[in-house]
């Protein structure tokens, strides 16, 4: 007896990711899955990032790490609620551990959310979260060849941040050759150049940041005023 | 990629499938695995020999589709499948505006038991 199936592998991951993403939309939060190579400033970025914001918008953090919570405790000096995910080995988060991390984070009624992904350019690309928008990090230390040698990461990325601009002089980084490679294969990803060290270049990011949160709180109140017209006919 | 978790997650849809239709020994399985995707055919083939001893997939072979991507320019309309997964670019006129149609695909095309 043959079965047609047509079953999707990820299929359990991509369900809950379905979910998380509507529950996420339903109360207006602008979701940041923030993916990089171990040490390339994830951390420092989200500091630096949230010190800028933290009195604008309401911040709420999800710290994802092998093991430590020594992440979330330079996150929570910024006076944002965080919750730290320990995946003990697992080296990517998935759909399923940010929905039980955000149920604690709920009551905190966060407007922005920012999930900082296991350090690993492979694994968490293929993990959806929920997230409107997927970050890459990659830094002037790590060296010229990242973008083409892990691509799926920057093809599904919608910012790239190319971080420690501070160091440029001292690496042969060269950022016009990682700006065409990442064009390559995502022509519409967005790059900024930053120091999470300096702050160099954080503005730019920031604004186009807040922009996005805007428009996300924009088209809920478009859907529920939509909703309410409809429920009026 | 995750061969040896996605294998696990293959042999759940499938073994729940074969429960409902009353079906306990498995003798094929197919995947279509689209190149995009970077899940290796090889590492699937061989984590599905370490997992099949002892279960209802004992007997059973596994097939891997590849599935390319199907690419159309967006400035020439030219349709290219691509051979790297590096670097979109029409082999026709160099632009790199570049629809890409499947490749993404990652799915359990059908099974066989009795």
């Amino acid at each position: 007896m043959k079965v047609k199936l047509e079953s999707r592998l990820l299929g359990a991951n991509e369900l809950i990711a379905h979910n998380n993403r509507n529950m996420f939309s339903s109360r207006g939060i602008l979701v940041i899955n923030l993916m990089s190579s171990p040490g390339s400033g994830k951390t420092t970025i989200l500091e630096c990032t949230i010190q800028e914001l933290v009195k604008q918008i309401k911040i709420g953090v999800i710290e994802g790490d092998l093991y430590t919570d020594q992440d979330a405790r330079r996150i929570e000096q910024q006076g944002v609620e965080v919750v730290q995910i320990n995946t003990e080995g697992t080296c990517h988060l998935d759909a399923q551990m940010i929905c039980h991390a955000y149920q604690k984070l709920d009551a905190s009624k966060p407007q922005l959310l920012f999930i900082e992904n296991v350090g690993n350019l492979v694994c968490p690309a293929e993990f959806d979260l929920g997230e409107d928008l997927r970050v890459v990090v990659i830094s002037t230390a790590e060296g010229n060849d990242k973008v083409t040698k892990y691509p799926l990461v920057f093809r599904r990325a919608d910012v790239v941040l190319v971080n420690k601009t501070d160091l440029l002089p001292y690496t042969d980084f060269d950022v016009e050759k990682v700006k065409n490679d990442i064009g390559l294969i995502n022509p519409s990803a967005s790059i900024f150049l930053v120091s999470g060290r300096t702050g160099e270049g954080m503005e730019a990011w920031i604004c186009w940041l807040l922009q996005q949160s805007k428009n996300k709180l924009l088209s809920m109140n478009g859907t529920s005023y939509l909703q309410m017209a409809e429920g009026r006919k | 990629m995750h061969e040896l978790s996605l294998m696990q997650n293959v042999l759940q849809t499938v073994e729940l499938s074969a429960e409902q239709h009353h079906i306990c020994r498995i003798n094929k399985v197919k995947l279509v695995i689209g190149q995009l995707t970077m899940a290796l055919p090889d590492s699937l083939l061989f984590a599905f020999e370490a997992l099949k001893p002892g279960t209802i997939f004992a007997n059973a072979s596994l097939v891997v589709e590849e599935q390319k991507a199907r690419c159309q320019c967006r400035r020439c309309r030219q349709e290219f499948e691509l051979d790297e997964f590096y670097g979109l670019v029409c082999p026709q006129c160099g632009n790199i505006d570049i629809q890409v149609q499947g490749g993404d695909e990652m799915y359990v095309d059908f099974y066989e038991g009795e």
